[in-house]
């Protein structure tokens, strides 16, 4: 029986200066890349699919499945992009992972590139959280110095250079083809698939863009192998996982558990709802996977579990509202996002987010009527798998939702008679 | 014949930004001195192909202006060898590049849902009246206070700042406040203004908007003190003391994991 909390990504952030080369290699650091760097690069692309890990960046692909498609031989550079933009609303997991962890993050990136033969790799980190870009520059630093970057990495022959890139403000370059393009210098807007990054990337070179806490995982498959990987976690979504629990709860935090817990679990973990007022809504994995209500305080977190239970796992970011929230205006503020951050690249998107605001505005106003229901629907079902990358489906999943779960607090907006914020209790 | 007059009325622009943008001076570049022109070398160097300098270079163009303005979109065209509309594109699809000339400080407040509705919104309101002036409370991206000047200060309101157990949340010059209610946000802003620097809750201490930038774009000489203070916040870490305190931990790793055979060659 596995614990209900399984430290492994978060298990150093206790340590004093747990950020520094020093305190990273009293705990174990830097071993998992003498061990790698012994093995043949195919028998880590191997081991990572061994282990089941899927990326932690809210799609759920496999990693290792991810690495393989990297053309060996092919005479080109190949890449390695760590995906630190994170932006999706209520997912807070990987800025205190780097802040308080970054070496972790560097092991996994250089067995990463030397499993792929990368011999380049980039951190594109959003701009907003300079604490955490000085720590990894930091880092970065330390690992040149002590001979785990640069040129013939201790004495393995293999050389690896990382950059650490700062973003400027833009969602949509969480998107892994947006964010390539930024990277490259340009406005962060999504390529056409195919081809994908894995044969044309960055520079048009194959390239593997993975999340942070995918990569951070990497060091301890390879230390403690796949079969220990799975000794937690389900059978398809092995592990651990980084669960965000925010909003209406007594002790919000980072709660690092087997894949598959409950909210029930988590919120046990976390004292319960903030003073005892009752969960209404909440998200699995941020603001792009469809909302769940207090129906739902059983079903198991991870990828398949959320799937079948109608929304999606995403990045385990539980935003948790209670019922003193009107969905219909945490709708309307989620979807005001989602058009600013529209990179206007495609129609759908672009206007569709544009007319959904306004709509929404007009009935968290009180001036609606019942027929902004149907044409929000309709608004909705122009922009889901329409749109050229999937802020455009992540865009549509509140509302939808919202509307599934909470007809009634939409249709109560639009009773003209009504004075009050349908929904809002406090 | 085109009056200026019939330019605004074609502008779609508010007429303030319209009449700036027809009739800023000739572009001199001259305010990015040699040591400016080395550190975006420097940039350069970084990336195996140049144009990927361009996003830390414009937070480069930033630490000196505290905006990007006209001259540095030509300074960053010339150093890449770009037009200048190359550039222009780009700088104006990032909210973090500035259009105006910013304050010595830049507050952000989060006003995405959660923090919204833990207070974000009211925090922003509170702000935006005690920035505001003439009964008119500030707007986006405006400034209270001469630009650049000791105390001028930038609000906006920001998009989900990643620190949603820690909502709700504000940034001054990218660092973090946490856990802020209205009342306590005024009396930070106040203080910035009066020129105190409070202690960020999760971040070195504070500098400026101009000093913040240029770290973006990656230059952190002389400042190795500001990795030290405070990063976990008690929210950061409480999963791993519970797990701590009760005896949780993960399975043990075996001695010695062995890596899978060597795949067949297909």
């Amino acid at each position: 029986m596995v614990d209900n909390l399984t430290p492994v990504l978060t298990k150093r952030w206790l340590s004093p200066r747990s950020w520094t080369l020093k305190t990273y290699e009293q705990l174990e650091g830097y071993t998992a890349l003498r061990k790698a760097l012994t093995a043949h690069p195919d028998q880590l692309i191997q081991q990572c699919k061994d282990s089941g890990l899927r990326g932690r960046g809210g799609a759920g692909f496999p990693t290792g499945m991810k690495w393989g498609f990297i053309p060996q031989g092919d005479g080109k550079p190949h890449y390695l992009v760590i995906n630190a933009d994170e932006g999706e609303p209520g997912t807070c997991k990987d800025i205190p992972l780097m802040m308080a962890d970054p070496h972790s993050l560097i092991e996994g990136i250089i067995i990463t590139s030397y499993a792929i033969r990368a011999n380049f790799a980039a951190i594109y980190v959003r701009g907003e959280v300079l604490h955490v870009i000085r720590r990894l520059n930091a880092a970065v630093r330390e690992a040149y110095e002590a001979g785990y970057l640069g040129k013939d990495i201790l004495g393995s022959g293999f050389d690896l250079d990382v950059v650490v890139h700062a973003g400027a403000g833009a969602y949509i370059c969480g998107e892994e083809t947006a964010l390539l393009d930024s990277l490259e210098g340009r406005r962060g807007q999504p390529r056409l698939k195919p081809p994908f990054p894995a044969t044309s990337g960055l520079y048009a070179s194959p390239t593997v863009v993975n999340n942070v806490e995918t990569i951070a995982s990497v060091p301890y498959i390879v230390n403690g192998g796949a079969d220990w990987f799975r000794t937690m976690g389900r059978e398809r979504s092995p592990g651990p996982k980084i669960f965000s629990l925010s909003g209406h709860v007594e002790r919000p935090g980072q709660y690092e558990a087997p894949m598959g817990v409950t909210l029930r679990e988590l919120l046990d973990l976390a004292g319960g709802m903030k003073d005892g007022v009752p969960l209404k809504f909440w998200t699995p994995g941020g603001s792009s996977t469809p909302l769940f209500t207090a129906d739902h305080l059983d079903v198991p977190l991870d990828f398949e579990g959320a799937a079948e239970a109608g929304s999606m796992l995403g990045t385990t970011a539980l935003q948790i509202f209670n019922e003193t929230v009107s969905v219909p205006w945490a709708v309307m503020k989620w979807t005001e996002f989602y058009k600013h951050e529209s990179c206007g690249k495609c129609t759908p998107c672009r206007e569709g987010t544009y007319w959904l605001v306004q709509i929404l505005q007009r009935m968290v106003r009180g001036e609606g009527t019942a027929s902004d229901i149907d044409t929000l629907l309709d608004v909705c079902d122009n922009i889901l798998g329409r749109s050229f990358c999937a802020l455009g489906d992540g865009a549509v999943s509140p509302i939808t939702s919202g509307i599934k779960y909470f007809k009634h607090e939409f249709l109560a907006l639009c009773d003209q008679n009504s004075q009050v914020l349908a929904g809002a209790t406090a | 014949m085109s009056t200026s007059e019939e330019v605004y009325a074609a502008s779609p622009l508010d007429p303030v930004e319209t009449h700036r943008l027809v009739t800023e001076n000739p572009v001199d570049t001259a305010v990015f001195d040699q040591s400016i022109v080395d550190k975006a070398q420097a940039i350069i160097a970084r990336y195996p192909q140049a144009r990927s300098a361009l996003l830390p270079m414009l937070h480069l163009v930033q630490s000196v202006e505290g905006y990007v303005s006209q001259a540095g979109i030509t300074f960053c065209a010339d150093q890449l060898d770009l037009s200048n509309a190359e550039v222009s594109a780009v700088a104006t699809f990032y909210t973090m590049y500035k259009r105006r000339p910013c304050g010595e400080h830049l507050v952000s407040v989060c006003t995405n849902t959660l923090c919204a509705a833990l207070g974000g919104d009211a925090i922003y309101a509170k702000l935006r009246e005690h920035l505001g002036s003439d009964g008119k409370p500030l707007g986006h991206e405006q400034t209270a206070g001469e630009p650049g000047t000791p105390g001028s200060i930038t609000l906006e309101h920001a998009e989900c700042l990643a620190a949603c157990d820690l909502g709700p949340v504000l940034q001054v010059n990218y660092e973090y406040f946490d856990n802020q209610t209205p009342d306590g946000a005024l009396g930070l802003v106040k203080s910035l203004q009066a020129g105190e620097k409070p202690h960020p809750t999760r971040g070195a201490p504070l500098t400026d908007f101009r000093q913040a930038e240029l770290q973006l774009a990656g230059f952190f000489e002389g400042r190795d003190a500001d990795l030290d203070g405070p990063s976990a916040a008690p929210e950061t870490v409480r999963g791993a003391r519970i797990a701590a305190e009760r005896g949780w931990t993960a399975p043990a790793m075996p001695d010695n994991a062995d890596f899978p055979p060597l795949p067949e060659k297909k």
